[in-house]
């Protein structure tokens, strides 16, 4: 991956990444997200965290600019969503593409270098070798020609991202990642993600917030209402207020034995 | 079968019903993988349904109006893309309208094509001959029709392959990638209308859903890559109206009928034959798959 980022223009005050003011937003019915305010800054590494239909995919969409807020007003890197997406490298739940579709790992990474303006009828050689890299760089070098169906979970899972980051993005934002990834893969999958986050913005959702905030600088939680904390200052009475009941943590340590992955209820 | 092939290289009829299917196999491979991938098998029957309709208005100008140059054809091919871009706009502008609008679509295109059938004086029975596909009459301007759109649908379907199989992997990322996607969906819907009235030539209204599906999903249970699969279902495709040419020429049968089942029964196959090679698959290697190629490990 290209380094996108020079050092004079990190000196100068940076305009923040997502900016958030006032937003609210309904489908049909009661408001799915009301007054939301918050920004991410460069460099941030934040999870997104809250209950199922607490809002978390419908924020991920309002600021992707598919979804349009009712009040409040949404800026990507300064633009409005629908322009200011094209620097985001984007991975979507695995659950919603179609496993048997007849592709392959390195066609599915090089849908990340199309752009408005262009239509290859033929891959440049700088694209396939983007390709190659962003391959590389999770790890699936050797797998560039398998199906994307004939792949475990994890694979099909750094192939997704893999195709978030060939188009060099500022902001990398993963809906739901580690969903059907096994514990040990989880671990991994977060040190990468760590790792990259040293370059770019990283905004993460996901349901285990006990696990990813051993990683994640700060947390967004999501239920109705957005607030943003960072991850020192999370104790379990935040978690119990935002999810109204009991939750249960997993711990952290996962290099233990299967028996000692203990329940506890915070 | 042996007639088949000696009265090949007698009438001209019969060369002309080998070529209409041989050239609408292409198209049909091609645009068939693309309505199987993106799963809008519905609309294009409910585009072949409604070509019926415009059939009907063609023949009724060209005889009442006297319209000469107008081939019903060419009301085949109006009437497609109307339902194309009507169907392609109400699914991107109202979605929850959108099974409403293809049945509606369907059974309305229909109702006027036999309305205005009704209406025009004279020998109309050829006209209902396109439900069913006419194969055997297919004439010399027939062919060429057909070659030209062959020729439309491949070289679009082609050069716009990329952001097709983007859109019809994950419509979603293509479109934050900055595709417009609507724009390539309503062009795939005009080339699947296009495909349609080529294939009616050949199967005729009724039948050519199944013709333009079954090939592209038996070439989609062992392909690894859209264009395989493409070329897979050209070549089934081919080898389907062939061979139901000719084995429905001895005992006179209609052609088009003879096509299908032949078609329903090579998907059969391919499905029972995935299933029993991957059931032997799985008894050879017990246990899953060791993580090869796996460098998280490393």
């Amino acid at each position: 991956m290209q380094d996108t980022h020079d050092p004079e223009a990190a000196a100068v005050p940076e305009e923040p990444v997502i900016d958030l003011k006032g937003v609210s937003f309904a489908y049909d019915g009661p408001p799915v997200l009301e007054d939301v305010t918050f920004q991410v800054r460069a460099r941030d590494f934040l999870s997104i965290v809250g209950p199922n239909a607490g809002g978390k995919t419908t924020l991920i969409k309002l600021i992707l600019g598919l979804l349009t807020p009712m009040r409040g007003s949404i800026r990507l890197f300064g633009e409005p969503p629908a322009k200011g997406r094209r620097r985001v490298g984007y991975m979507p739940q695995q659950a919603a593409l179609s496993i048997h579709f007849p592709v392959t790992v390195l066609e599915v990474v090089l849908m990340g270098r199309l752009t408005a303006g262009r239509n290859p009828v033929f891959y440049r050689r700088a694209d396939r070798a983007a390709g190659a890299e962003a391959l590389a760089r999770m790890g699936l070098a050797d797998l560039k020609d398998r199906p994307f169906s004939a792949l475990s979970g994890g694979q099909r899972q750094r192939t997704l991202i893999a195709r978030a980051l060939v188009s060099a993005p500022d902001l990398l934002l993963l809906d739901e990642p580690t969903a059907n990834v096994d514990a040990a893969r989880e671990t991994e999958f977060y040190e990468l993600l760590e790792r990259l986050s040293a370059d770019i913005t990283i905004v993460l959702v996901t349901h285990d917030l006990g696990f990813v905030s051993r990683y994640v600088r700060s947390v967004a939680c999501v239920n109705r209402r957005v607030l943003v904390h960072p991850t020192s200052d999370i104790t379990g009475e935040m978690i119990n207020q935002l999810y109204g009941s009991d939750v249960r943590m997993i711990r952290h340590d996962h290099r233990c034995a299967p028996e000692g992955h203990a329940w506890s209820n915070s | 079968m042996v007639q088949f092939l000696t009265d090949l290289g007698q009438f001209g009829f019969l060369r002309n019903a080998l070529a209409v299917g041989l050239l609408a196999s292409v198209a049909c491979g091609i645009v068939g993988t693309y309505v199987v991938t993106r799963r809008i098998t519905a609309i294009a029957g409910s585009i072949a349904h409604c070509v019926l309709g415009g059939l009907g208005v063609a023949r009724w100008l060209q005889t009442v109006h006297h319209l000469e140059w107008l081939h019903p054809l060419y009301g085949a091919v109006a009437a497609a893309l109307l339902a194309a871009v009507l169907i392609g706009w109400v699914s991107i502008r109202a979605k929850q309208h959108e099974d409403t609008v293809i049945s509606a679509i369907w059974a309305i295109g229909m109702a006027v094509g036999i309305l205005f059938i009704f209406k025009t004086p004279g020998y109309n029975e050829d006209l209902l001959s396109y439900l069913f596909g006419n194969i055997l009459m297919v004439t010399d301007e027939d062919l060429w029709m057909v070659a030209g759109l062959d020729a439309v649908i491949v070289a679009v379907s082609l050069l716009f392959y990329h952001p097709f199989l983007a859109t019809c992997f994950d419509e979603e990322f293509a479109r934050l990638r900055g595709v417009p996607v609507e724009r390539y969906y309503i062009l795939l819907l005009c080339l699947t209308a296009l495909t349609v009235v080529l294939l009616i030539t050949v199967v005729g209204i009724i039948l050519v859903i199944a013709l333009l599906t079954l090939p592209a999903a038996i070439a989609g249970t062992f392909s690894r890559k859209l264009w395989h699969m493409m070329i897979v279902a050209a070549l089934t495709t081919a080898a389907l109206t062939a061979g139901g040419l000719a084995l429905s020429y001895g005992p006179d049968l209609p052609a088009g009928a003879a096509t299908i089942v032949l078609a329903g029964v090579a998907y059969l196959a391919a499905v029972l034959g995935k299933r029993l090679f991957g059931r032997r698959r799985t008894a050879l290697t017990p246990g899953p798959p060791p993580p090869t190629g796996d460098p998280g490990r490393r």
